[in-house]
C-alpha cells in the first residue's frame, strides 16, 4: 500500500481559511496564519523572565550562582521576618519569663493581651492530648477542674511543664504505679470493687480489701485514698479520673500498672511561654469554677 | 474469551508461552521472597499467569481468524482498555470520595490497618492517574494511532501484553498501598519490582507504537501522534530516573532510593510535575486533537498552533518542577528558574486551549446538542482554566500564601476532573457506539444526565477547595497585634468543615456520574448488534471525505 499524497488545499467555508491539504481519517487542519496575540504573549511572558532572572538568583554558575540585582536571599529574609514579628512580642512576652506570678496576674492590661495569645499556645502545644480546653479524655487528666494530681499554682505547674512528669528530662517528676499482678485474680476484684465503691462511700475500711489497701496503696494514696502526697498518686475519693475508676478500668489499672507521660517542655517552649501556660493552665479551673456559679 | 479469537494459532502460542513465564516469574517472587507483600504480589502473577494459560490452551484449536484481518483495523485491545478503564474509574473515584468523607468525619475511619486514611489515599491517587487515566491513555492511542496512520497495530499478542501488563502494575500498586508497602514518593509510591515490571511494559508499549507508526500509510504524523509518544517517551524517563532505589535484598519490596536529601525532592517533583505535564496533559492533548476534530467534524483551527504548541509545551513543562518547593531547602535560584517557566508555559498552553474551542467555530449547535462534545468543550475550557491557575499559583508570593493548603487540592482536582476526566468521558462516549457497531449509546439521555453531575460535582469540588484553600492560607499567617499567631492550627482545621462536606458531596456528584457512564458503556457493548466481527473493521480504504 503505497503513501497517499495531500489533497489539494480546500476552502473552510466557516473560517475563509484554506486547509493544510492534509487528511487523517477525515480530520483535516486549517492553514490560518499563526495568532499574533501568542508571540505577543510569548515577548510579555519573557521579558517578565528575563527581570526576574536579572533581579533574583537564578542561575548556576560554576559552583556559585548568579545573585540577581536585588541580592536577596531567602534564609535571610526567613530570619529577618522572624525578627520583625519577635521583636512585636518583646512588649509583653518575656516578662512572663519572671517568676513572680501573682504580680503578673495582678496586671489586668498584661493579662488580657497575653492570655488569647495562651489560649491558642495551648491549642497547638497541648489540646492534642488535654483536649481544645483543657477537658482531658482517657489517660490525660483534665486541667479545668480544680483537682491536681501535682498542684495548681502557677509555680507548682511551671515546673510540671518545664520538667515533664514520666518523661526524657533528667529532672523530671516520676508517678508510676506498680503492677499489682502478684496479688490472685480474687484479691485484685475485692480490690477493685472496693476502690470503685470509695468514691461514694460505700466501701468498708474495715473489709479484707480495706485491710489489703492500707498496706499496700496507703503509702502512695493515702489512708483514706485521699491522696494530696505530692508523689503524683490521684486522690481516689474524689470525682476526678485519670483513667477511670469503675471496677473493670481498676482492674486494668491493678495488673498492668500506670505511668502517665507528661512531655518535658524545657527547651521546646521558652521560658516566657512556661509562665504564660501556667498562668494560663491555672486560671482555667478558676474559669470553670466561675461559670458554674 | 472473545479475544482470543481474534489471534491466530502461533499467536496463542507466543501469548501462552508469555502466560506461563508471568507464572514462573510470580512463582520466583514469592519464593525468594516467602513472606510479605512481595511474596502475596508473586503469588497474584502466578494465579493471573495460571488464568491466561488455563484460557489460552483451552482456545488453542478456536477457529482462526479470517487471513484478510491484516486489512483490518484492530480493536479489540481498545474495546478491553475501555473496560479497565471504567472499573478504575469506579475503584479510583469512589475511594477518592470515601477519603473525602474521612476528612469530614475522621470518627468514622474503621478500625483496620489497610483502612487507614493514609493506605487509601495513594489508592485513590494511583487508582484515578494510572487505573482510570493511563487505561484511557493506552486504549484511546491504539485507537487513533489506527486511524490517524491508517494502519493496523504492528501485532497483535504486544497491545494485550502491554494493557495486562500495566493493569497488574496498578493492581499490585494498590494493594501494596493496603499492605502497607509504599517507597514514599507522591505518585511513585509502588515499590522497585513493580517499577522494574512497568519499565518492560512501557518499552514495549513504545515499541508498538513506533512499529505502527512506521506502516503507516499517511505522509505526515498527526499532531496527537506526537503528544502521545511524547508521553510514552517522557513517563518512561521520568519513571526510571525517580524510581532508582536499592531493595533491602531481593527478597523484600522495601528499598532505598539513590536521591538524598534536597536533590531527592527535586528529582521527585521534576517527576511529580512532569508526570502532570506528560501523563495528564501531553496524553489527553493526544486525544483531545482527535475526538475533538472527529465529534465536531471540524477541521482543527490552526495547524501552525498545534505544532508549536506541542514544542512549547515540551520544551517549558520540563523545568517547571521545582514550583512544588517553593520557600524550601531547595535553593532561590531553582525557585526562580521554576517559576519563570511556569509563566512562560502559559503561552503555549493557551494556545491549546484556545486552539481547541476555535476548533469549535461552526460547530456550536453540535455542542449546543451534543453531551459528547460538550465534554470536550469543558475539558478545554477547564484545561485553559487549570493552567492559568497553574502558572499563577507557581508565582513565589502567590505561592506562599497557597502552598500546603487545600487551594492545591482544588487546583489539581480542576484539570483532573474539569480537564482529564471531561476529555476521557467524551472520548468514550465517541468511540464505545463505535466499537459496538452501534449509531449511539444504549442510553442516549444518561449521557446527559452524566455531563451535568460531572460538571455540578466539579464546580462544587473546585469552588469549597478554592474557599478552604485560601481561608487556611490566611489563617495560618494571621498575627495579632501582639505578634501572636492568631489562630491555633486547630482552629484552622475546624473552619475546614463545611467545605470538606461540600467536597465530598461533589465528588459523589461526580463518581455517581462515572458509575452511570460505565453502566451505560456496559448496555451498549452488550446491546451491539450481531455483527459478523465487530471489534476489526476495515482500514478505510480512501481517506474519508
Ligand atoms: C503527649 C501528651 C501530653 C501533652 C502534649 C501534654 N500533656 Fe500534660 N499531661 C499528660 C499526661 C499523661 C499527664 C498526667 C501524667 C500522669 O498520669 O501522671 C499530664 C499532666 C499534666 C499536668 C499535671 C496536672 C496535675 O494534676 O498536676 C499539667 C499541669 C499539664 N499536663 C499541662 C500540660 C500543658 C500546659 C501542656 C502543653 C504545653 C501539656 N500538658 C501537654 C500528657 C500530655
Ligand atoms: C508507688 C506508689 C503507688 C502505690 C503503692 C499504689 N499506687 Fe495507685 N497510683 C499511683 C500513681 C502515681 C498513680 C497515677 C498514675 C498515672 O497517672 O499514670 C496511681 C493511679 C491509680 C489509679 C488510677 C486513678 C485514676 O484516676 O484513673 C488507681 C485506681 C489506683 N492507683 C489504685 C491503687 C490501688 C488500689 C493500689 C493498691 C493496691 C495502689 N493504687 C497502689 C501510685 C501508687
Amino acid at each position: 500500500m503505497s503513501a497517499h499524497r495531500d489533497q489539494p488545499p480546500e476552502v473552510d467555508p466557516v473560517t475563509g481559511y484554506d486547509t493544510t491539504g492534509h487528511d487523517w481519517n477525515g480530520i483535516k487542519e486549517l492553514n490560518t496564519p499563526f495568532p499574533r496575540i501568542v508571540i505577543w504573549a510569548l515577548v510579555i511572558t519573557f521579558v517578565y523572565s528575563v527581570i526576574a532572572w536579572v533581579l533574583l538568583p537564578a542561575f548556576p554558575w560554576g559552583r556559585d550562582y548568579t545573585r540577581g540585582l536585588l541580592g536577596l536571599d531567602q534564609r535571610e529574609l526567613a530570619v529577618e521576618q522572624f525578627r520583625k514579628m519577635d521583636a512585636v512580642r518583646q512588649d509583653w512576652l518575656p516578662r512572663f519569663a519572671d517568676a513572680d506570678y501573682a504580680a503578673l496576674a495582678g496586671d489586668e492590661a498584661l493579662m488580657a493581651q497575653a492570655m488569647p495569645a495562651a489560649a491558642r499556645l495551648f491549642q497547638d502545644n497541648c489540646a492534642a492530648c488535654h483536649g481544645a480546653t483543657g477537658d482531658g479524655g482517657p489517660g490525660f487528666p483534665v486541667l479545668s477542674d480544680g483537682y491536681w494530681l501535682w498542684g495548681g499554682d502557677p509555680e507548682t505547674i511551671a515546673e510540671t511543664l518545664r520538667y515533664g512528669i514520666n518523661a526524657t528530662h533528667p529532672d523530671t517528676r516520676i508517678a508510676e504505679m506498680p503492677s499489682f499482678n502478684w496479688m490472685s485474680r480474687e484479691e485484685r476484684a475485692a480490690m477493685a470493687s472496693h476502690v470503685a465503691g470509695m468514691l461514694d462511700g460505700r466501701s468498708d475500711p474495715d473489709s479484707a480489701a480495706g485491710v489489703s489497701f492500707v498496706e499496700n496503696c496507703a503509702a502512695c494514696h493515702g489512708e483514706a485514698g485521699e491522696g494530696g502526697l505530692d508523689i503524683g498518686a490521684p486522690s481516689l475519693i474524689d470525682e476526678a479520673v485519670i483513667y477511670g475508676q469503675d471496677r473493670a478500668s481498676v482492674m486494668r489499672t491493678l495488673f498492668d500498672g500506670r505511668a502517665g507521660v507528661m512531655p518535658a517542655w524545657e527547651g521546646r517552649l521558652s521560658e516566657a511561654e512556661i509562665g504564660l501556660l501556667a498562668l494560663y493552665v491555672s486560671g482555667l479551673s478558676r474559669a470553670d469554677a466561675e461559670d458554674a456559679q | 474469551m472473545k479475544a482470543i479469537a481474534t489471534l491466530t494459532r502461533p499467536e496463542r502460542g507466543t501469548a501462552l508461552l508469555l502466560s506461563i513465564g508471568l507464572a514462573v516469574l510470580g512463582l520466583v517472587m514469592a519464593a525468594v521472597a516467602r513472606q510479605g507483600v512481595m511474596a502475596t504480589h508473586g503469588m497474584m502473577a502466578v494465579a493471573l499467569g495460571l488464568f491466561l494459560s488455563v484460557a489460552l490452551a483451552g482456545a488453542m484449536n478456536e477457529p482462526e481468524p479470517p487471513a484478510d484481518r491484516l486489512h483490518r483495523y484492530y480493536d479489540a485491545p481498545t474495546r478491553f482498555g475501555i473496560g479497565l478503564t471504567l472499573i478504575w474509574a469506579v475503584i479510583g473515584m469512589g475511594v477518592g470520595v470515601w477519603v473525602a468523607a474521612l476528612l469530614y468525619w475522621p470518627e468514622g475511619t474503621p478500625p483496620w490497618p489497610w483502612t487507614s486514611f493514609g493506605r487509601l489515599r495513594p489508592v485513590h491517587t494511583s487508582g484515578v492517574i494510572f487505573g482510570f487515566g493511563g487505561n484511557a491513555l493506552i486504549a484511546t492511542s491504539f485507537h487513533v494511532l489506527q486511524r490517524t496512520s491508517r494502519a493496523r497495530l504492528a501485532d497483535s499478542v504486544s497491545p494485550w501484553f502491554i494493557l495486562i501488563g500495566f493493569n497488574l502494575f496498578c493492581l499490585w500498586a494498590a494493594s501494596g498501598y493496603l499492605m502497607g508497602s509504599t517507597q514514599s514518593k507522591e505518585y511513585a509510591e509502588a515499590e522497585w519490582y513493580a517499577d522494574i515490571w512497568l519499565v518492560v511494559v512501557w518499552v514495549t508499549y513504545f515499541v508498538l507504537y513506533i512499529r505502527t507508526l512506521a506502516r503507516r500509510n499517511e505522509p505526515h504524523i498527526y499532531v496527537a501522534n506526537w503528544y502521545y509518544m511524547a508521553f510514552i517517551l517522557v513517563v518512561a524517563m521520568l519513571h526510571i530516573v525517580n524510581n532508582i532505589a536499592l531493595p533491602v535484598n531481593l527478597g523484600t519490596a522495601e528499598s532505598f532510593p539513590v536521591w538524598a536529601g534536597v536533590q531527592d525532592a527535586m528529582i521527585q517533583w521534576w517527576y511529580g510535575h512532569n508526570a502532570v505535564a506528560f501523563f495528564l496533559t501531553a496524553g489527553f492533548l493526544g486525544m483531545l486533537y482527535y475526538f475533538l476534530p472527529v465529534r465536531s467534524g471540524r477541521p482543527i483551527w490552526s495547524y501552525r498552533l498545534s505544532i508549536i504548541s506541542f514544542w512549547g509545551i515540551v520544551f517549558f513543562y520540563i523545568w517547571v518542577g521545582s514550583h512544588h518547593l517553593h520557600y524550601t531547602a531547595l535553593p532561590y535560584w531553582v525557585q526562580t528558574l521554576g517559576m519563570t517557566f511556569s509563566v512562560m508555559l502559559l503561552v503555549p498552553s493557551w494556545a491549546s486551549a484556545g486552539n481547541a474551542i476555535a476548533t469549535l467555530n461552526g460547530a456550536w449547535h453540535k455542542v449546543r446538542d451534543d453531551a459528547t462534545l460538550r465534554f470536550m468543550f469543558v475539558a478545554a475550557v477547564f484545561y485553559g482554566l487549570s493552567t492559568f491557575e497553574g502558572s499563577f499559583l507557581a508565582i513565589r508570593p502567590v505561592n506562599s500564601l497557597s502552598h500546603y493548603t487545600d487551594w492545591t487540592v482544588g487546583h489539581v482536582h480542576s484539570g483532573t476532573l474539569g480537564w482529564v476526566a471531561m476529555i476521557v468521558f467524551g472520548a468514550i462516549y465517541t468511540l464505545v457506539p463505535q466499537l459496538s457497531g452501534r449509531e449511539t449509546m444504549a442510553w442516549p439521555r444518561a449521557i446527559e444526565w452524566h455531563f451535568w453531575l460531572a460538571v455540578g460535582g466539579t464546580l462544587i469540588y473546585v469552588v469549597s477547595m478554592w474557599n478552604a484553600g485560601i481561608t487556611q492560607g490566611l489563617m495560618w499567617r494571621a498575627y495579632d497585634e501582639g505578634g501572636a499567631l492568631s489562630y491555633s492550627f486547630i482552629e484552622t482545621v475546624e473552619a475546614m468543615a463545611p467545605y470538606y462536606l461540600l467536597r465530598t458531596i461533589g465528588g459523589g456528584m461526580f463518581l455517581t456520574g462515572a458509575i452511570l457512564c460505565a453502566l451505560n458503556c456496559r448496555a451498549t457493548f452488550r446491546d451491539a448488534p450481531a455483527l459478523p466481527d465487530t471489534s476489526e473493521r476495515p482500514l478505510s480504504p480512501q481517506p474519508a471525505e
